[in-house]
């Protein structure tokens, strides 16, 4: 497996695709300690952006683990850490 | 309680016309909707027309929030509220929070959406199963996604009648006015021209398989062999009379003053359809003799049985000739759960201008003794005019819609003229 980081603009990229964007959001700006509420994100749409980034990493990620991320920096940690063992192993 | 229910706004997506301006000037000029299916290919199937709505982009019109989570019906469903509320000049967030609610038909849900995520389920595996599937499909999804866009939080639901939905969806509308409701946005919406939808569609056996969209849907005419399928529908904003002059509402289209809905007896026992009691049970709602009733929109199945009992239910309610019918679902083809709430767009829209629009391409069969608006727009004095439809399995609804106040400030109002829509368990 090769040894990928899961970035913040991975985050933005596959968030956009799994789903849209609020008008009044800028993702493109410092967003990494931005509530996902406060970004405009249920939990279904992280839940569709968890699969997303499932899919595209190769790693399986517990759906509570997906939900209980508030922001993105706390995203990108659980991720990560997921990448990391998963290139371990 | 009594409450008149008034029609203040109008939305509409149609297969000949994007907007109520546009689908009404379409529908006037004759301008029909109907051609060879494109959003999938049909050269496998046993029918190929469609009325489908070109050069509509859902991404155009809504946030990109809610592309990626809602089917084709839904972005339609949500664009024609939105064109509804404007017209009726409503700010959803200046209404107490409770007040206003949603309730709208469907026949099938977001076929579409399914379609696509079950060939990702049997493709990919169930890694590639969008999360939105989770609602995108369901039949109540475009009353939730109105509600939430709007903050539309007063008493909503759903209706599935099939094509009698559009009315049925209405009077449900009506009665949750009269229960206290200021506003409900109400009507029908439909969009399943994809290979699993057309799969549903053709199992009925009624759709035409002519590949001349001029001679393929002929209702009332002896070469009616079958209907097309089309996507689109109206949805309507729905207010208390005297809450819409309060808050000085720009436009009053007219008032639902009438509905009868009747189910067809269990088939063999030789007993009449239930249309002609839903004609009558409307009239009587509204307060009207069958001499009241200015113009009929007819269901118009197109299926040889299916016009000869509609043609027999409204000569035994007006006679013989006894009142001009019309079928502007010609230029569309039929809506689904969409079709009747455009053609109570269509009533309005002809009482306003005096206008009954033709029935297109049709040759009227001698035999159903009907007055078929045929070739141009006729024009007549218009008061009031009864929608009629029917959904597959034995449904039939019927709604009267009326003039403005403004417009027949002769008529005494009377507590029989209101929208009563039947038994109710407020109702004692």
């Amino acid at each position: 497996m090769l040894n990928r980081t899961f970035t913040i603009d991975d985050l933005r990229r596959i968030l956009r695709e799994a789903a849209g964007q609020d008008e009044w959001v800028d993702l493109d700006g410092d967003i990494l300690d931005t509530g996902f509420d406060e970004l405009g994100y249920d939990s279904l749409a992280l839940l569709e952006t968890g699969t997303r980034v499932e899919r595209e990493f190769g790693i399986k990620i517990e759906d509570e683990a997906l939900t209980s991320a508030r922001t993105p920096r706390a995203l990108l940690g659980t991720v990560n850490t997921h990448l990391a063992s998963a290139s371990a192993s | 309680m009594t409450a008149r229910v008034v029609v203040t706004g109008l939305g509409v997506t149609a297969p000949n016309g994007l907007g109520a301006a546009d689908y009404w000037s379409a529908t006037l000029l004759g301008k029909s909707g109907v051609g060879r299916i494109t959003r999938f290919d049909p050269a496998g199937y046993p029918a190929r027309l469609a009325g489908e709505i070109q050069d509509f982009v859902g991404a155009d019109h809504l946030p990109s929030r809610l592309i990626p989570q809602t089917d084709r019906m839904t972005q339609l469903a949500l664009v024609a509220a939105d064109w509804a509320l404007v017209d009726a000049g409503v700010v959803p967030a200046e209404l107490p929070e409770f007040s206003a609610g949603v309730v709208t038909a469907s026949s099938s849900g977001g076929f579409e959406f399914g379609q696509g995520e079950l060939q990702n389920l049997w493709r990919k595996g169930g890694q590639y199963v969008s999360a939105y599937q989770a609602f995108a499909w369901f039949y109540a999804v475009n009353s939730g996604q109105v509600s939430i866009r709007h903050g539309l939080r007063g008493a909503s639901g759903v209706v599935v009648s099939d094509q009698a939905g559009g009315l049925d969806a209405v009077a449900h509308a009506c009665r949750q006015i009269r229960r206290g409701s200021a506003l409900v946005v109400a009507g029908g919406m439909d969009a399943s021209i994809c290979p699993w939808g057309w799969a549903a569609q053709l199992a009925s056996g009624r759709l035409s398989r002519s590949d001349e969209p001029d001679r393929a849907y002929l209702p009332f005419d002896a070469r009616a062999g079958g209907f097309v399928p089309a996507e689109g529908g109206a949805l309507l904003i729905l207010e208390e009379a005297g809450a819409a002059r309060a808050r000085g509402a720009r436009t009053v289209y007219g008032e639902i003053a009438g509905y009868g809905a009747t189910f067809d007896p269990r088939p063999g026992l030789g007993r009449e359809p239930g249309l002609r009691r839903a004609i009558e049970l409307a009239l009587t709602d509204a307060g009207l003799e069958p001499d009241g009733v200015d113009v009929v929109f007819a269901d118009a199945a197109a299926v040889p049985e299916l016009d000869r009992i509609e043609a027999a239910a409204i000569t035994a309610v007006f006679g013989p000739r006894g009142v001009p019918v019309t079928a502007p679902k010609t230029m569309t083809g039929r809506l689904c759960s969409g079709a009747a709430a455009l053609d109570l767009a269509a009533a309005l829209l002809s009482i306003r201008d005096g206008l009954i629009p033709p029935t297109l391409n049709v040759s009227p069969a001698p035999e159903y003794r009907l007055d078929l608006v045929t070739g141009q727009p006729r024009p007549a004095a218009l008061r009031t005019a009864l929608v009629l439809a029917r959904g597959y399995g034995g449904f039939s609804s019927a709604m009267v819609v009326r003039a403005p106040a403004s417009a027949s400030a002769s008529e005494e109002t009377t507590e029989d003229n209101r929208c009563s829509t039947g038994p109710s368990p407020s109702t004692t």
